[in-house]
């Protein structure tokens, strides 16, 4: 990164600013803070390799129509079946799971379907239910998820209905945008 | 590295093979898209790491312990709630500091607000999530998963 970015990149400056003003109270909070970062991107970049590889496969042998044929608009059950599954056999933090929800709006997936989705990936990832039964019970596990999953579905439909057809188009224009 | 991350290599490598048989040429284009978007994506994600190392240091367990430790009912589950959307944790810290709250003597419906909104909301993401999708759907998503953690809170309240 040049220096003219690194100052365009809000979020950097804020976080450069906080770490200093810590780093001033305490230095040793500072170097703990950046140690915690830096071991939060390195396990980062170990999901990336994969997950972009695939994204950038599903780019260019996912035609459009199939992917408007699987999730979107008129995709019904199957579109929700295919956001879970996708949403639940994913690794890694919800970040992750950004850059593919965008691709799947490129290529014309429902709104609604993509929610679903992030939700998922949010909450209910294999690995973490596992997890989640071995610390805080399968009662509880089973409990919570299954109210997670119902609220959003119902969310995510609710919330596609908050937009307008114009806000909704500006959103897929914004994600083609971002996706070049 | 977990077995899930293993099980994504494999995918992403049998998927890679599959393409390259079939077509060389837009094997190295799907690579080199998937690079440009990591690219693209990366200036959005270090400032976002650093943010969370900050979180990291400064909510600590501990404090954690101690807001959600001491109030129970209907306060505790909010403070749970709001705890957990704007701090952040990996999984294999959050659940089992959720054992420990609840042998604390913290109740199931705190800790349910707790680590439901720790996974669903993420104040964090936030700056990275409206560059991707625009800031009335990251509010909205946020929002989705706030109340969604608290009907969880509140059916763990009935149910257990």
């Amino acid at each position: 990164m040049t220096m003219k970015k690194i100052i365009k990149n809000k979020t950097l400056l804020v976080g450069i600013l906080i770490l200093l003003v810590l780093s001033i109270y305490d230095i040793s909070l500072g170097i703990k803070s950046l140690k915690s970062a830096s071991f939060q991107i390195l396990s980062m970049l170990k999901i990336v390799p994969p997950i972009f590889l695939l994204i950038g496969l599903l780019d260019v042998w996912v035609p459009r129509e199939t992917m408007i044929k699987l999730m979107g608009k008129k995709s019904g059950v199957l579109g929700i079946v295919i956001a879970f599954l996708f949403g639940t056999f994913a690794a890694g933090p919800l970040v992750g799971a950004f850059p593919v929800a965008m691709i799947m709006l490129k290529k014309g997936a429902r709104y609604a379907n993509v929610i679903f989705f992030l939700m998922t990936w949010a909450s209910s990832k294999l690995p973490i239910l596992f997890y989640q039964s071995t610390t805080m019970g399968l009662k509880f596990t089973i409990v919570s998820n299954v109210t997670l999953i119902v609220v959003y579905l119902v969310g995510s439909l609710v919330l596609e209905k908050s937009f307008s057809k114009k806000e909704l188009d500006a959103l897929y224009e914004h994600v083609e945008e971002m996706a070049k | 590295m977990d077995i899930s991350t293993i099980i994504l290599y494999i995918l992403a490598l049998v998927l890679l093979i599959v393409s390259f048989i079939k077509d060389r040429k837009k094997t190295k284009m799907g690579i080199k898209k998937g690079w440009m978007a990591f690219k693209k994506i990366l200036p959005i994600l270090i400032p976002l790491f650093l943010i969370v190392g900050i979180i990291l240091t400064v909510i600590s367990p501990d404090m954690i312990k101690f807001a959600l430790g001491e109030n129970s009912g209907v306060i505790g589950v909010f403070i749970g709630l709001i705890v957990g959307s704007i701090s952040f944790m990996p999984p294999f810290v959050t659940y089992p500091l959720g054992v420990e709250l609840l042998e604390k003597g913290a109740g199931y419906p705190q800790v349910a607000a707790f680590v439901t909104t720790l996974m669903a909301v993420g104040i964090v993401y936030f700056t990275a999530e409206t560059k991707f999708f625009g800031t009335k759907s990251a509010i909205l998503r946020n929002g989705l998963g706030f109340i969604a953690s608290l009907i969880v809170a509140l059916v763990v309240w009935g149910v257990m």
